[in-house]
């Protein structure tokens, strides 16, 4: 039946407001920890992001969290960057992030514009995150670098080429798009999340 | 497919929605925060709420406001609005606001733009430009229109994009308010010159107009306001009329 705590993880990578009131508003208790014991003792992790990876990645490393977030064995979802400092390398400062998920991330190279911005339907897998979703639901991205897309892809988007949208290996999931800004549809995904 | 936005602007004074004709003729609308919710239920894409007395007043931008936007909605939100320095970004941006819109101070000091890029990232950093077709030129305009620049439309719009801005909405000053539709060719150069997603503003009177400025300028987005405030179109009506012209929206 869901949990009933998510612990935010906090570090220098962009506001966390939006996803704690998304959060909330689905009657769950956020705490927004940077602590060991506090993230190792939660319920659910979100990862969440909006920053450089390279100057986030060696700040989690500053403070040992690229450790923490290897020990974590309950469900963990990382969003925008947190969703690619799951991958094993970054184009963005030219960086290793934490390598849980093996794929590779990248800038976007194309004539379109860029960042990808705006709100974009996605190709799903049959995933427990992506329940009561189809092809029809929108999500609202902003991003320049993407995930390639790999065995952990379970949702892709095709904007200037196909990239994950939402990859899951093992307890760790990420989605690309911002879930506490796309709506409705966002919203079944953080529900899913907390009920896995 | 990256579905075309249509965002619902408020005008905010004093707290409260307004909306004036050609920068003029101020008329209350409502609570910014119902209203933006109603329109995010109505399937608005994103909002902007613009403190419009903010430049020329000197006030600074209404945190409490952004705090209640950013606690009760689920769609991204840009505030704008007398915004002067990384400073009050910040306090914006941890507010809950997701960009924030930049347009006077832009102008007058361009190295804002490349700060707050570095600082928080492109993704935030929308530059409003409000410019004036004369004499075969468009001449930008600071403080709600009321000054005018010598600066050029899309000399100014590439400085921009070429110091990290992330978007930027325009505002033709010659169709805002008329609703006799948006400023096209304005638009089209733009959308074709420039890199970064370009916003609409100005000129909405009919949904045919969106049609036209999704199909003929190649925008990303477009913008209205008393159009929606009065709800001389609804904001779900305008999506289905636009899907059925082939427009790809959400």
């Amino acid at each position: 039946m869901g949990c009933k705590e998510v612990t935010i993880i906090k570090y220098n990578a962009g506001n966390v407001f939006s996803m704690q009131s998304a959060l909330e508003r689905l009657g769950v208790k956020v705490t927004l920890s940077d602590r060991e014991d506090v993230i190792l003792n939660s319920e659910r992790v979100i990862f969440p992001g909006v920053g450089q990876a390279a100057s986030a990645m060696s700040y989690l490393k500053s403070k040992g969290l690229d450790n923490v977030i290897k020990q974590i064995k309950v469900p963990f979802l990382g969003v925008c960057l947190g969703m690619q400092l799951l991958c094993s390398s970054s184009e963005e400062g030219d960086v290793n992030c934490l390598g849980i998920i093996n794929a590779k991330v990248k800038k976007f190279i194309g004539k379109e514009k860029i960042p990808h911005t705006g709100w974009n339907n996605v190709k799903i897998k049959d995933n427990v995150l992506f329940e009561g979703i189809s092809e029809l639901d929108y999500f609202y991205f902003v991003h320049s670098y993407y995930a390639e897309k790999t065995e952990s892809t379970i949702a892709e988007c095709d904007y200037i080429n196909i990239f994950s949208a939402s990859i899951n290996k093992d307890n760790y999931y990420g989605v690309q798009f911002h879930p506490e800004k796309s709506s409705y549809s966002g919203a079944k995904i953080l529900a899913n999340f907390i009920n896995i | 497919m990256l579905a075309k936005r249509i965002i619902p602007c408020l005008d905010i004074r004093d707290g409260r929605t307004v909306k004036g004709i050609n920068f003029e003729n101020i008329k209350d609308a409502g609570d910014p925060v119902d209203l933006g919710y109603y329109y995010s239920c109505e399937g608005a894409d994103e909002l902007v709420f613009l403190d419009i007395t903010a430049t020329i007043e000197k006030r600074k931008t209404f945190v409490e406001l952004v705090k209640r936007i950013a606690s009760t909605i689920n769609i991204p939100f840009t505030v704008g609005g007398g915004i002067n320095s990384i400073n009050d970004i910040d306090v914006l941006l941890n507010s809950g606001a997701d960009k924030v819109s930049i347009n006077s101070s832009a102008v007058r000091n361009p190295e804002i733009i490349t700060q707050v890029a570095n600082t928080f990232g492109s993704q935030c950093c929308v530059i409003a430009i409000d410019a004036k077709f004369e004499e075969g030129t468009w001449f930008v305009y600071l403080n709600g229109g009321r000054l005018k620049t010598e600066r050029n439309l899309h000399d100014w719009a590439k400085e921009a994009e070429d110091r990290g801005a992330g978007e930027i909405l325009f505002t033709s000053m010659n169709n805002d308010g008329t609703k006799n539709g948006f400023a096209i060719e304005a638009l089209k150069e733009l959308a074709v010159k420039r890199k970064i997603p370009i916003i609409a503003s100005g000129g909405a009177g009919t949904m045919e107009h969106f049609e036209d400025v999704f199909k003929n300028a190649n925008v990303d987005a477009a913008l209205a306001a008393s159009i929606f405030h009065y709800n001389e179109i609804n904001i779900k009506t305008l999506k289905d009329f636009l899907r059925k012209r082939e427009i790809i929206v959400r």
